[in-house]
């Protein structure tokens, strides 16, 4: 039986199989399904080449001497031992400070306040906050923390900088973490003629928990790889004693006690100076560091994504 | 020309023809003791209103149903009751709600106090994700009660038949239990802060029948002591169970209003208004 | 009436409010705004702050001299604050990186979102968020040590200085292509089925129907990732300030040492330039017009979002 259509040439075949401009048509869509599946990998794979260029750079340096020295002129004898500690009094105070706040701020919006416009001015500031470049925090807390407060480059001033910096975000994951539990609990905890704090104490918050504690570990790994707020705080990068509070400190007039009050380095300050030195024995250094400071970081997203796992809900 | 069949013409003639007997003849009085009156009482999202002018008593130690078609503002009014509706910001009450004489609406009242008197218990079973004890726990503890609770955690869970199911398994998770088990610890959960009057929001809706009967054996043994209120869809569940029963329905502007109340015997077997007659054998709903 | 006293049978009932339980709540409720006053208070701060120390250093500096020169030389004579060579610098990775980044991140969300399987998508996805949450100062590493010494210098030997802008583009390009991707894709993704299927029911092929249908439809959020993709670069510092250099150029070139906004903020924050120095003033300068073109551009991404969101909502 002929078909009679306009597109139908007495010569064309009356098959389905792509011809002419139509079978270019298809080659072209099929060949880009690989050219995007590259371009796709692509940006995976240079990290992969950089990273194990530098794993090779600095694979050999790696020792415990190096992670229990301290920084020196001489780079076979340069170690992380500052740094890990002043990274870990940083890190700790950060998250000391910043927990109660974000959850304490998340509650607030979520539970207790009134639907208004300060409610809508605090939620777009947070998210204004978040797109803040990390520089300018810095130069927040060099001007507020350090000279205005007279902390000085200590820890404190560090860690309540970088507390303002990764507030916005944990907040952002708390509040959605508190939106996951179920209003029904509520309902069930205030029929019982529990007031609103007690249900969120005793309820609510228990309950964000995963997703708050996933929330922080994840602006903590970013704080721990924070380089340029630091720096503007005065983090020093030759530091050759602990931050233990056995160690001579700079006292500001505002006497902090010890640790807190020392100047420090972290571990990216310290990959920072080192790669901007000349010597290629400064860059080895550099590269194991940095193999230091991923682990780190890769070990708490992994804690975080176990977490998110393990209390993601079934139903 | 299309006409109607006639048995239609006839009933909505009949419906804007009907008057609606006067509120005094609709709402039986009680001559037993009540415990709360709702006198005049309407209630408003924001300038919406969802009932309107409710008045009647529930008697004391009974069970009382409300039961009407959807949206007639059954469970807002029983929500009305522990000012559970307070959690809706655009939510407020006119007229008296008394409780033992006191209004539930005054100025000063409140609401936590109110609830942990009056207990509820919801339509899909909501225990807390915590172990059956601290489920039970929870409500004693933040009112501030100085009990044994040990002690405490065992009646209520023998006043709500769940004790020989799980007394040996109280550390459990309570969402470790059946639907019906969930919902016999919700209401081991509201007896436990020791409240006068119960609400139940459809407490079955969620259940199968055999849950479904327990719970309502359980409903006949709890009124012994305690005042019931129930809200229910299943008119055959308010026959079983109820003592007293109120009917509502939906106006032509969304407000509920309460259409007739009396013992259910009475109302489901000689209603006095037509709308409830209507509704009892099946015309709508 | 809200409270009865006790009588035979029945113990005392009072509905009124415990003043002690009470006064506890609104305690709580304080300290919880207080919580969230901080994150107002840190807004307020960073403008009190940047704004403070501009008005100093506009005492010393001409707003004229700061808009309308073009030479930031605040360390030889003659000394100079035109603001224009640190824009340049800043326009300069922002536009190279973008080379990079646009197509290559198009190409992952419309690879991700029209012809990746659901288990690959599952798969790729987070690996490709992997990319943003690398800490810049190892980018920065990356573009100094292999990017301009084991790949650029051989390439191009003397042609590109060591200091350049093109290696730190091309970190910042992979650095940014998440944002790209994920972004575009989510919205490619909440393009209806029906608009896709009509094409296809023409005839027309996958690709076809991802770059003429899919792609239009998504540009709002395309637009916004992009916009966010430059705010994050424009205010990235260390992989500039390792990779770019600190010399202040006017140029667009790949090639050449270049110094941006941040990377000044950086150079001067590592000094100890004291309080009231025009050194120390000349960083919130700077970083008073970096904030206000991070914030026009993350406000604009907002913008854009809500004003073509009830297309297909």
């Amino acid at each position: 039986m002929a078909l009679h259509s306009d597109y139908l040439t007495p010569s064309s075949p009356t098959t389905l199989r792509a011809t002419g401009s139509v079978a270019r048509r298809q080659a072209v869509s099929r060949l880009s399904r690989y050219v995007l599946l590259a371009a796709t990998l692509s940006g995976v794979a240079v990290l992969v080449y950089l990273g194990y260029e530098t794993i090779a750079k600095g694979w050999d340096r790696l020792s415990w001497g190096f992670l229990t020295s301290y920084p020196s002129r001489f780079a076979e004898r340069a170690g992380l031992r500052s740094s890990i500690l002043g990274s870990a009094w940083i890190l700790g105070t950060t998250v000391i400070l910043a927990i109660p706040i974000a959850i304490g701020t998340a509650v607030w919006i979520e539970e207790f306040a009134p639907r208004n416009k300060l409610l809508t001015i605090v939620k777009l500031n947070l998210a204004n906050l978040a797109g803040v470049p990390s520089i300018i925090y810095g130069i927040l807390g060099l001007a507020v923390f350090v000279r205005l407060m007279g902390l000085g480059p200590s820890i404190l001033a560090g860690a309540l900088t970088l507390t303002l910096m990764i507030l916005p975000m944990t907040v952002i994951a708390s509040q959605e973490a508190i939106r996951q539990v179920p209003p029904s609990i509520r309902e069930g905890a205030l029929a019982l003629g529990a007031t609103r704090w007690q249900t969120v104490r005793h309820h609510v918050i228990p309950g964000a928990m995963p997703g708050i504690m996933t929330g922080m570990i994840l602006a903590v790994s970013r704080a721990a790889g924070e380089t340029a707020a630091l720096i503007m705080i005065g983090a020093f990068t030759f530091i050759s004693f602990d931050n233990t509070g056995l160690s001579p400190t700079d006292s500001p007039p505002f006497v902090t006690p010890p640790p807190l009050g020392d100047d420090f380095t972290t571990v990216p300050v310290q990959i920072y100076n080192w790669t901007i030195r000349p010597q290629e024995a400064f860059r080895e250094n550099a590269a194991a560091a940095i193999i230091v400071l991923m682990v780190a970081i890769l070990s708490l997203n992994l804690v975080a994504a176990v977490i998110r796992e393990r209390f993601r809900r079934h139903d | 020309m299309l006409r109607a069949p006639d048995n239609v013409q006839t009933l909505t003639e009949e419906r804007l023809t009907t008057e609606y007997l006067p509120a005094a003849e609709r709402v039986a009085r009680l001559d037993g003791k009540a415990i709360i009156e709702v006198r005049n009482f309407s209630s408003y999202y924001g300038s919406f209103r969802a009932l309107h002018d409710v008045s009647f008593q529930i008697p004391e130690r009974k069970i009382t149903a409300l039961i009407g078609p959807s949206g007639c503002g059954k469970s807002t009014l029983l929500r009305c009751i522990n000012r559970m509706n307070d959690l809706v910001p655009s939510f407020h009450g006119e007229g008296e709600m008394l409780y033992h004489g006191l209004d539930l609406y005054a100025k000063d009242v409140d609401p936590v106090e109110v609830r942990r008197r009056i207990g509820m218990v919801f339509q899909k079973p909501n225990p807390f994700p915590k172990s059956i004890y601290e489920n039970i726990a929870f409500g004693p503890r933040v009112n501030g009660m100085k009990v044994n609770m040990a002690e405490l955690v065992e009646s209520s869970l023998r006043r709500a038949a769940l004790w020989d199911d799980v007394k040996d398994k109280l550390k459990q998770s309570g969402l470790a239990l059946s639907g019906g088990q969930q919902q016999r610890l919700c209401i081991a959960r509201a007896l436990a802060t020791q409240p006068e009057i119960i609400l139940m929001d459809e407490p079955c809706s969620a259940l199968d029948p055999i849950a479904t009967l327990k719970i309502e054996d359980l409903m006949r043994e709890l009124a012994k002591d305690y005042t019931i209120v129930i809200v229910t869809h299943n008119m055959q569940q308010a026959a079983r169970v109820a003592d007293y029963t109120a009917f509502l329905m939906m106006r032509p502007d969304r407000a509920g209003e309460l259409v007739e109340f009396s013992d259910t015997d009475s109302l489901f077997t000689t209603p006095k208004d037509k709308r409830t007659e209507d509704y009892i054998t099946g015309r709508f709903g | 009436m809200t409270a009865i006293p006790s009588t035979p049978g029945r113990p005392a009932l009072d509905l009124r409010r415990k003043p002690m339980r009470h006064l506890g709540e609104k305690a709580i409720e304080l300290s919880l705004i207080a919580c969230a006053t901080v994150s107002l208070i840190t807004t307020l701060a960073i403008v009190f702050v940047l704004f403070e120390e501009t008005l100093s250093f506009f005492e010393e500096v001409t707003l004229r001299q700061f808009f309308l020169e073009t030479n930031w030389q605040p360390l030889f004579k003659p000394v100079t604050y035109g603001i224009w060579e640190l824009v340049a610098g800043t326009v300069n990775v922002v536009f190279w990186s973008l080379v990079f980044a646009l197509p290559v991140g198009l190409a992952a969300a419309i690879y991700l979102s029209e012809y990746a399987h659901p288990n690959t998508r599952k798969l790729l996805k987070p690996l490709l968020e992997a990319l943003a949450g690398v800490p810049t100062v190892v980018y920065a590493y990356f573009a100094l040590t292999v990017v301009t010494q084991d790949i650029l210098r051989p390439l191009l030997g003397d042609e590109i200085s060591f200091f350049n802008s093109l290696g730190a583009s091309l970190m910042m390009a992979v650095m940014i292509l998440p944002t790209i991707a994920s972004i575009s894709e989510d919205a490619m993704a909440n393009v209806p089925r029906d608009l896709r299927e009509a094409a296809y029911a023409l005839g027309a092929t996958r690709m076809e129907v991802a770059l003429r249908v899919v792609l239009p439809a998504a540009l709002s959020g395309v637009v916004a990732s992009v916009l966010l993709a430059i705010a994050r670069v424009v205010g990235e510092t260390m992989i500039v300030a390792i990779a770019a250099g600190s010399t202040p150029n006017l140029t667009l070139s790949p090639l050449e040492s270049i110094q941006t906004m941040t990377g000044y903020m950086l150079q001067v924050g590592l000094g100890d330039a004291a309080r009231g120095t025009i050194d120390y003033q000349s960083i919130f300068a700077v970083g008073a017009m970096l904030f206000m073109m991070t914030l026009l551009l993350n406000v604009g991404a907002q913008i854009v979002v809500n004003r073509f969101r009830e297309a297909y909502e």
